[in-house]
């Protein structure tokens, strides 16, 4: 071989190589591309979330007078106390924890520090210790959700006063308060316990957390069975024919059906043919475990078929029937994958919102929903109903209603992969 | 009253479930021979027959009941001659003063009349239907407990049975196809009863609140409302931007995945990029809006673009990420599933790795790879929230990538969202829509699965 010829096979072969190591980078690209995005999903919508988990509190002192004397409530019961005006009373005392206020406008503004539902929180508070009530009492009560937003650091303080929803005025109290040490800040509790309001202080994840609950319930009552007893049926009793090749496309086909296509079935179907409660986890529930169905048959196949001959035929060589042979022997083994499947298709469905916005569980409920037959939203619904909010205060709120989302979403992940491991046989 | 007919049967199917199992005993002791099942199949077989006539006889009360005292209470209003839509609000009046809500005219004669009425029908209707359910289904108890004897098999009737019933539970998806198809059908029908199809498919405005608005009569305004093309040109505007995301990097990701990537690196990078596929689409939705749309507007803005705040390409963009690994998984299977003598005999001629690989594997894996292509395709113009969220609710016929503009399942969120009226061919058209996507999707999926099984058979 002459040097020419070798310097050109050599060239070529350092072209090729540099080909090879700039098509291996372009796969290295890829990949950290998907994982970058990953990475920016979870650490921005953790980042925007989990303020919501605390709430700003105020201290103020109330002191009681002639007309409200705290002996009067000893005698009182809850709800008497729930019923009782003391709208001006409240309101009077807020005022002269700022004694140096005096303009009418200005004091307006004060209220607007503390959420809308003072009086109630007062109230509460009268409530839980009405038997050991001095005449001086000190309490928190919640901040608006401006001064929250605001003490939490998600409102900038520099843009100027006429775009911001905070004057200046509200500002300096706010940080008077601040050094005399009246603002606290602690775990937001009632935020997974109340439900959905207009004043986003107040709104709660709790109404959604149990319509969610409801509805996963109903999927799982309805798609498990179905979905088993199904599977079992084609797997192994059906003799192959046009008929169960039929089912089988049609299963097929329908785990590929858009989800919202399932929402125009609730609604033609369950609730105008069947007239079914709209807005209802029921009718939620029905709708999405229809979608879940095709999931759970596909996982239960699999998992049967993967169960050896040999079972089967050892228990009918001692005399087991055809149907023994399935219920004693072949289900218990496969169980464990259909379960697995069964709580993958369940999380799907959870985190599952076009079709319960078109049955019509995209409502404003403010009452927790007591029973599957009350209308309600799901988790996924409401963190979209935040989302429309104009409110800025919503958009931590969304934040958090995903991240409790996906929290769920992982636990459910992890328990498949849990019994997977666990109890799966590898033949 | 359901909770306590279910415990009654419950507890009536034990009972006849005991019934049987001590019925074959003593035939065992009377006849000093075993009977032909085992105990506990003549317990199935009592039970079986205790329960089933009794919960179709329960569902048939379920669904007439509701119509049967509707009637009796309503009798003397047809009697009167008053509109049938009056009446129907009167007796939404009537059960909503029963369940303790209290309207207008909660406190009027007629309505307390109709309530007591209706109570008191009721009453008489769950007491009878109790007990008609419990002494039929004690009826067919006798007889099958008459039926008990040596010779009798009962365990080959109760596995008929259980066998009936595994069949019953597969034919549901059956059913619920059967169900899509009616329920999309019978509204669109009615829909180009009104609105002419070719208008619907080849129109170029779609506003269908014009139609809301105007009078009905005004025909000609409703078909020119109901033209779908601007929502079919948004639809594939951004599922073209979200395969042009997740194509290039899905395939790269499958293809380093199954060829380069070593063990542990492909243990732990794909679950993670499997994380994509199972984050719910109302959490893409919120980041588009959040995250990405700013940041194309801040970088629309900085090269001097007017971006709208709502787009296609956030839209699309979030939706081709969310598509990743739908691309990259089923890619994975079908190279995976190329025979590894294929690359040994490339590596024979002197070929390198990515010479291999895009001259033999990818050609080798074409079809199942444009199948994986079909089947993400098929989620992008499925896909609802992402869209609802980020892209626009406007039907606006452009390609700029930077303007609002809106799909299929947009509207039909948009249209259907709270109440809605029925009747009114704007509700229609949403089933029209729905149905359009029903058969678009249907056919890329047909054609995929195709695709993708008729491949990797020929390798097996």
């Amino acid at each position: 071989m002459n040097s020419n010829s070798l310097k050109i096979s050599n060239e070529n072969l350092k072209r090729r190589l540099n080909a090879e190591r700039r098509f291996k980078f372009y796969g290295v690209i890829a990949i950290s591309l998907a994982l970058i995005f990953v990475l920016i999903l979870f650490t921005n919508i953790i980042s925007k979330g989990y303020s919501a988990f605390y709430r700003t509190l105020i201290e103020i002192k109330i002191e009681f007078n002639d007309k409200v004397q705290p002996e009067m409530f000893k005698q009182m019961s809850d709800t008497e106390i729930n019923k009782l005006d003391l709208y001006s009373f409240s309101k009077k005392n807020i005022y002269s924890n700022f004694p140096d206020i005096e303009k009418k406008s200005d004091k307006k503004k004060i209220i607007k520090l503390f959420s809308i539902e003072f009086e109630e929180e007062i109230k509460t508070y009268i409530n839980k210790n009405k038997n050991n009530l001095g005449n001086k009492i000190n309490l928190y009560i919640s901040a608006s959700d401006d001064i929250d937003q605001i003490h939490k650091g998600n409102y900038s303080r520099d843009i100027p006063e006429e775009r911001r929803r905070v004057s200046n005025f509200q500002l300096s109290i706010y940080d008077e308060l601040v050094g005399q040490n009246k603002v606290k800040f602690e775990f937001n509790l009632p935020f997974f316990s109340r439900g959905d309001s207009r004043e986003a202080e107040l709104a709660g994840l709790g109404g959604s957390l149990i319509g969610s609950f409801f509805t996963m319930i109903i999927v799982l009552l309805l798609s498990f069975p179905f979905g088993l007893f199904g599977a079992i049926y084609l797997e192994e009793f059906s003799k192959r024919n046009r008929f169960t090749d039929f089912i089988e496309i049609n299963i097929n086909n329908l785990a590929a059906v858009p989800s919202i296509v399932f929402g125009l079935l609730g609604l033609g179907i369950l609730l105008n043919t069947f007239e079914l409660p709209r807005s209802t986890a029921l009718v939620g529930g029905i709708t999405l475990s229809l979608m879940t169905l095709p999931t759970i048959i596909i996982a239960t196949r699999a998992s049967l078929r993967s169960v050896p001959p040999s079972i089967r035929e050892g228990a009918l060589a001692v005399g087991a029937s055809k149907v023994q042979t399935v219920m004693h022997h072949v289900v218990p083994l496969a169980l464990p994958g259909s379960i697995t499947g069964t709580i993958i298709g369940i999380a799907r469905a959870l985190g599952e919102t076009a079709p319960l916005l078109l049955i019509g569980m995209v409502a404003f409920i403010v009452d927790v929903p007591s029973s599957p037959l009350d209308p309600s939203t799901s988790l996924p619904v409401q963190a979209y109903l935040w989302n429309d909010s104009a409110e800025r205060a919503y958009e931590e709120k969304t934040s958090a209603a995903i991240i409790i989302l996906l929290s769920f979403l992982i636990l459910f992940n992890l328990i498949a992969v849990f019994i997977r491991r666990k109890f799966e046989t590898k033949w | 009253m359901g909770l306590i007919t279910f415990f009654l049967l419950v507890l009536f199917a034990i009972t006849s479930f005991y019934l049987g199992y001590f019925r074959s005993n003593r035939v065992r002791v009377i006849e000093k021979q075993r009977p032909f099942s085992l105990d506990k199949y003549y317990g199935y077989y009592l039970a079986i027959w205790s329960v089933v006539p009794a919960v179709i006889i329960l569902f048939a009360i379920l669904i007439f009941d509701g119509f049967i005292v509707k009637n009796y209470v309503l009798s003397e209003f047809y009697s009167q001659g008053i509109d049938q839509s009056e009446i129907s609000l009167l007796f939404t009046q009537i059960e909503n003063t029963r369940n303790g809500i209290k309207l207008f005219n909660s406190e009027d004669e007629i309505i307390v009349n109709a309530v007591n009425k209706l109570n008191y029908i009721e009453g008489i209707f769950d007491i009878t239907s109790i007990i008609t359910v419990f002494s039929v289904s004690s009826l067919f108890l006798l007889y099958g407990y008459r039926k008990i004897n040596l010779n009798f098999d009962a365990r080959l009737i109760v596995e008929k049975f259980i066998l009936i019933g595994f069949f019953l539970c597969s034919l549901i998806a059956i059913l619920v196809t059967v169900g899509i198809i009616f329920s999309l059908l019978y509204e669109t029908v009615r829909f180009f009863s009104q609105v002419p199809i070719l208008d619907f498919l080849f129109g170029t405005n779609w506003s269908p609140q014009r139609a809301f608005v105007r009078d009905a009569a005004d025909a000609a305004d409703i078909e020119n409302a109901f033209g779908a093309v601007p929502l079919f040109s948004g639809t594939f505007l951004i599922a073209f931007i979200a395969m042009c995301v997740s194509i290039p990097v899905g395939l790269l990701t499958a293809i380093y995945m199954s060829e380069y990537a070593k063990s542990s690196v492909r243990n732990t990078a794909k679950p993670i990029i499997e994380i994509l596929a199972g984050i719910p689409t109302v959490v893409y939705g919120f980041f588009a809006v959040i995250t990405i749309a700013p940041f194309i507007r801040s970088l629309g803005g900085s090269i001097g673009l007017d971006v709208s705040s709502e787009s296609a390409l956030a839209a699309g963009l979030v939706m081709g990420i969310m598509i990743i690994p739908f691309v990259s998984s089923l890619s994975d299977d079908v190279i995976s599933s190329v025979p590894q003598s294929l690359r040994e005999g490339s590596y024979a001629m002197g070929a390198t790795k990515s010479e291999t690989i895009k001259k033999v594997i990818i050609p080798a894996a074409l079809p199942g790879i444009i199948g994986s292509f079909l089947l993400a395709v098929s989620r992008a113009i499925g896909e609802t929230m992402i869209v609802v969220m980020a892209a626009g609710l406007v039907a606006n016929l452009t390609a700029n990538p930077l303007e609002a503009s809106t799909t299929i399942t947009t509207q039909i969120v948009v249209i259907l969202i709270g109440d809605q009226e029925f009747d009114s061919p704007k509700t229609m058209s949403a089933f029209a829509l729905g149905l359009t996507l029903f058969v678009m999707t249907l056919i890329l999926n047909f054609i995929a699965l195709r695709v993708v099984k008729k491949y990797t058979e020929k390798y097996e």
